[in-house]
């Protein structure tokens, strides 16, 4: 998702960190961005196994109130948020009429009101369609001087703790308000690498001086996007723009978990009708976990062919899994060919590369239970 | 005596006679990041200067190495197939992809010696 409008590039509040610690920066949905710091194996490696502290403060925040918040929302996204209990997140999708996602986020319940954080690259189209689909009577804060730091990997918890014994109190998939190095944050068990970890949202003014503090810890260190994006593949987590978009629905891209029995019975979201009639008859394609049987990477948009050379599907994610130790991918391929197990071709530089479907994640989450 | 060129796809060329190795430079190295994967040629392959010579894989992306003259590959460099991360640590050295012989030394006009390539890298 390069950026390839010439508008100058928007910088996180922690630009000045980046530079310092440095980082190489690329352009990134409009931000100039760390891709890595010390290298993106290296990266990877230290959040699998001490803590990584990641910037995402590109990523869109806001907060919507307004009577029954929770059903309201309901109409844009097919989770079920009035069954989310105070304090709690859950992971869910905006849709549109045919049944395509519009993005991914997480929406974490309060006492009056609901807290998003959106995809950067959808934040302006996102709020606007929620401002707009939910009507006037409906406000959504768009919180533009909070930034976020994801703290991810095994050492997450005891980093933190030392700052907020209360940390290690926190369930996965729960928000609490902790008060880190003087600042009230709001902090989420949850992240996007597979690994237990937190998220901190925090005014942007104190970020860069929680980001020191939580770099100066032992276990810690700064972890750019290229690893970001290696260990949400590893965990077989989608990322929006490539594994799920306007043309993907969350039956084919395995999110069905995201519907709860309720909103299957109920109904009443955009693309419902062909959201529930595929729930029932089955979907044409599935996104599937693909493992290249040697060395070479199978990139995004590489073909997928059966045994016979027709072409059965595409790759969405594809690259290297430095805990893997070799080429992991995922992608759609048609139903018939989705059972892990089944043989595979990528069409590679004119070359049929032999591998599988395999079942996902490469890396089994590691989520606080 | 070994003679040392650069081209301006951060190849770099060493001159033995009539046999040119080649590999990427310090810089290129450091802007691919982690190797994981080369795709080498297969020896006895004749590429004419520019083709497509060898294939880079860093994590982030695939990169194309080029022949930097035309010629026949003698000789690809296997300890890549285990060690890709030689490109590096030792890309001048260790880190080398291939050997192709010079069948036309006017390919080796226009390419830098080592000081001009230091001006061109860091431009």
């Amino acid at each position: 998702m390069t950026d390839r409008n010439s508008t100058p590039l928007k910088q996180t509040p922690l630009a000045a960190l980046h530079q310092e610690l440095g980082a190489r920066m690329v352009p990134f949905t409009g931000y100039n961005m760390p891709v890595q710091y010390q290298g993106i194996i290296a990266e990877h490696t230290h959040t699998r196994t001490q803590a990584g502290l990641f910037d995402v403060s590109h990523m869109g925040q806001a907060i919507l109130r307004g009577p029954d918040v929770e059903k309201a929302i309901e109409t844009l996204v097919p989770g079920d948020i009035a069954g989310i209990a105070e304090g709690r997140v859950r992971y869910t999708l905006l849709t549109n009429d045919q049944g395509g996602v519009l993005d991914d986020l997480m929406v974490t319940r309060q006492k009056d009101h609901l807290f998003l954080v959106v995809n950067a690259a959808c934040k302006d189209a996102d709020f606007a369609h929620i401002s707009e689909g939910l009507g006037d009577a409906y406000t959504l804060e768009i919180k533009t001087n909070l930034a976020l730091l994801a703290l991810q990997g095994p050492a997450a918890v005891t980093v933190l703790s030392r700052l907020a014994p209360d940390a290690a109190q926190m369930n996965f998939m729960s928000a609490e308000t902790l008060v880190l190095g003087g600042v009230e944050c709001d902090v989420t068990r949850s992240g996007y690498t597979g690994e237990d970890g937190f998220e901190i949202s925090l005014p942007a003014s104190h970020v860069e001086r929680l980001a020191r503090r939580l770099l100066d810890e032992p276990e810690v260190a700064p972890i750019g996007l290229g690893a970001r994006d290696s260990l949400r593949l590893e965990a077989g987590l989608c990322l929006y723009g490539s594994d799920i978009d306007t043309v993907t629905t969350p039956i084919e891209a395995g999110l069905k978990w995201t519907i709860s029995k309720r909103r299957r019975a109920e109904g009443g979201f955009p693309g419902a009708d062909i959201i529930l009639r595929q729930l029932a008859d089955g979907v044409p394609r599935k996104r599937v976990g693909l493992k290249p049987e040697g060395k070479a990477p199978a990139r995004a948009h590489t073909e997928i062919k059966d045994q016979a050379g027709k072409t059965i599907g595409e790759v969405t994610s594809g690259g290297f899994g430095p805990s893997v130790g070799g080429p992991v991918a995922m992608g759609y391929v048609e139903a018939a060919h989705a059972k892990p197990g089944t043989s595979v071709n990528f069409q590679v530089r004119g070359k049929a590369l032999p591998g599988e479907v395999v079942v996902l994640p490469f890396v089994p989450h590691q989520y606080f239970k | 005596m070994a003679d040392l060129k650069f081209t301006e796809d951060h190849e770099w060329v060493r001159i033995d006679g009539d046999t040119a190795t080649v590999g990427i430079s310090a810089f290129a190295q450091e802007q691919l990041g982690d190797v994981v994967f080369i795709e080498l040629p297969d020896v006895g392959k004749a590429l004419k200067k520019g083709d497509e010579g060898a294939v880079v894989e860093s994590v982030k992306a695939a990169s194309e190495v080029y022949a930097p003259v035309s010629g026949e590959v003698t000789e690809v460099n296997e300890a890549l197939n285990d060690e890709p991360g030689l490109v590096n640590s030792d890309p001048m050295g260790n880190g080398w992809f291939f050997k192709i012989t010079i069948t036309d030394s006017s390919d080796l006009d226009g390419m830098m010696d080592e000081t001009a390539y230091k001006t061109f890298a860091e431009r």
